[in-house]
């Protein structure tokens, strides 16, 4: 393990930034953080969890796939992928880090994303060990350590600065790049921070969620459960819950005429939404109630079925900040296992 | 690194109208020969630049090595542009997608019979040239196929002047109702499948049509003695990328554009009924 001294927190943010691009959580003045691109002056917030998710990195909201010229009744095909640069995204929670599991398993399954890989492979993953974790936060119901979080380097804040690990390859080569600004230490400062942060994680108010009644092979028992009616009545199928999500991965793809040619994008789309599923012959979910089921399903039950337990929820709680009728996988998941979850 | 989501230009090299609102696409590649390879029942995602790009089965059967061909009914943006598309105007293809009926294990050797409804036909007639082109392979084949009206009847110069002339083939063609001209079978594909009284010994059955009309036959050929086991569809769904990552194809846990679009009906019988 390596250390950093707290004074120098700013020298390594300029060296990591001399390599390469450098994002990291930052106040936006609106008393939540977003990530932003480092530059000389830039302050690292500490506070609370970013509003947006850092699945952006890997899966932005909209890029560009691919271009179309077109010139009478011939149509060019251009292929305007192209190596994305490197880059290093510091201060990733635990929730976040797990997500990009989740989303890996989606995208770099085969037939391979070439676009989300490329992003991946470029991209290297410094998380933060929560020392603040909310409220709203429940990331210890699907097994996630907020106290060691993965990543390629994991770092803690300790009394008198920070302590980090490489976990990966790619992480080993970060920190080899600064180790000028590090010291050896040992894991002790660690431990301590860890019991600190496991001693709030097991006061939160969704400490004892579980996962109970929820999970892998429960289609027919819950798919038709009537609570379902209740649960969703007053959803506004704004889709908000999906796109705070870390690990809502569903796209849509779209053309766009330029004026030169025809643009190919993908943006983030949304289950949520009532033309989501909408064909010309009709639409498998006309009511909310579907839709919303859908979504909750899909977490709790459909992904993990098909990726050995694995939920499809890292319990951020972003949705539970920010849902305008404040329905979330919370509730959801107590109900459905009928009071079993306190 | 190959990109799934990237599209062959293919060309149209012919279009033929096969029912008022029914065209049967040729696709060529620009040089020559077909875009790629595929299995009796898969699709491909068939675009056109600016306008949209839809999942549509190629009808064509694998054994063609010459080209391939979609029939497409026209219902919405994409189809619309097609139908009043010239020959020799290139479209966008990417495929193939999906899993095929499965013709070289359990459907082989196996009596076949293909239940279709209006465009239905499309996916089963795919499989239906890949057996005549390996007519040894498979035992007798019987095809049940309906639609409004006469006109409505999608390849019916290829039903009448090749299905009926292969040994070993029984068509029997049947429309809603009476019409002058037409001195077949008069009613719908459910009732004609009943009256027509199937054996279901070592045979199999392939149905594609309106939900209306599998909703109807299922029950008929339980009657007769199928089996779920026995009888596989192919399904269609909403669909975007084709390969189970865009999040919109799935019945319970199953995306149609990969698990499927061919199941088997005991199989849909574990998926929550939501298609």
């Amino acid at each position: 393990m390596k250390k950093l001294s707290l004074a120098k927190l700013n020298d390594l943010f300029a060296a990591i930034a001399q390599r390469e691009a450098l994002y990291l959580p930052v106040d936006n003045g609106t008393g939540k953080a977003e990530y932003t691109k480092w530059q000389e002056g830039t302050v690292y917030s500490t506070a609370l969890n970013t509003g947006r998710s850092a699945k952006d990195f890997f899966f932005p909201q909209t890029e560009n796939l691919m271009e179309f010229k077109m010139e009478g009744k011939r149509i060019d095909v251009i292929d305007t992928r192209e190596e994305c640069e490197d880059f290093v995204i510091f201060g990733v929670r635990a929730c976040d880090a797990a997500s990009f599991d989740i989303l890996d398993r989606v995208y770099l399954t085969d037939p391979v994303d070439t676009y989300y890989k490329n992003r991946r492979q470029h991209g290297t993953v410094v998380t933060m060990a929560c020392g603040r974790p909310a409220e709203t936060c429940f990331c210890g119901t699907f097994g996630i350590d907020a106290a060691d979080p993965k990543g390629d380097v994991t770092c803690w804040t300790v009394e008198d600065g920070y302590v980090l690990r490489a976990n990966t390859e790619k992480g080993e080569a970060l920190l080899a790049a600064v180790d000028g600004l590090l010291t050896d230490t040992d894991d002790k400062a660690v431990q301590a921070a860890q019991e600190k942060t496991r001693a709030i994680l097991a006061k939160l108010p969704l400490a004892a969620l579980s996962t109970e009644g929820v999970g892998q092979g429960l289609t027919k028992e819950l798919f038709d459960r009537p609570e379902w009616a209740s649960l969703s009545e007053a959803c506004l199928g704004c889709g908000t819950c999906t796109f705070v999500c870390p690990t809502c991965q569903c796209y849509d793809i779209r053309d766009f005429d330029t004026g030169h040619g025809i643009q190919r994008f993908r943006c983030w789309d949304s289950c949520m939404y009532s033309d989501f599923t909408k064909m010309a012959h009709g639409n498998p979910r006309v009511s909310q109630l579907e839709r919303f089921r859908q979504r909750f399903m899909h977490k709790l039950v459909y992904f993990p079925d098909n990726n050995d337990g694995l939920f499809g929820c890292v319990g951020c709680g972003r949705c539970l900040a920010r849902c305008p009728i404040s329905m979330n996988i919370v509730k959801v998941m107590k109900t459905l296992a009928k009071g079993g979850n306190k | 690194m190959e990109e799934t989501l990237i599209p062959y230009a293919g060309i149209v090299t012919k279009i033929t109208g096969q029912t008022p609102d029914v065209k049967t696409f040729r696709v060529e590649a620009p040089e020559g020969g077909k875009l790629f390879e595929h299995e009796p029942g898969q699709c491909a995602m068939l675009s056109v630049p600016g306008i949209s790009e839809a999942m549509i089965s190629i009808t064509s059967s694998p054994t063609n090595k010459a080209f391939m061909e979609f029939s497409v009914k026209k219902c919405g943006c994409l189809t619309d542009w097609l139908h009043s598309m010239e020959e020799g105007q290139m479209i966008t293809v990417r495929g193939p997608y999906g899993r095929p009926f499965p013709v070289h294990d359990e459907l082989k050797g196996k009596n076949l019979i293909f239940v279709a409804g209006g465009i239905g036909l499309a996916p089963l007639r795919s499989v239906i040239n890949f057996v005549r082109d390996n007519r040894a392979d498979y035992g007798h084949v019987d095809i049940v196929y309906g639609s409004r009206s006469k006109d409505d009847l999608v390849n019916y110069d290829e039903i009448v002047g090749e299905w009926m002339h292969t040994p070993d083939f029984n068509v029997h063609l049947t429309i809603d109702r009476e019409q002058e001209g037409w001195d077949g079978h008069v009613g719908f594909v459910p009732n004609y499948v009943k009256e027509l009284d199937f054996k279901p010994e070592n045979t199999c059955v392939l149905i594609c049509g309106p939900p209306i009309m599998i909703k109807f036959t299922l029950p008929g050929l339980i009657e007769l003695g199928f089996d779920k086991t026995q009888i596989f569809t192919t399904m269609e769904l909403r669909m975007k990328c084709g390969i189970g990552k865009c999040g919109r194809c799935n019945i319970g846990n199953k995306y149609v554009c990969k698990d499927g679009p061919v199941f088997r009906f005991d199989q849909l019988d574990e998926l929550p009924d939501e298609y």
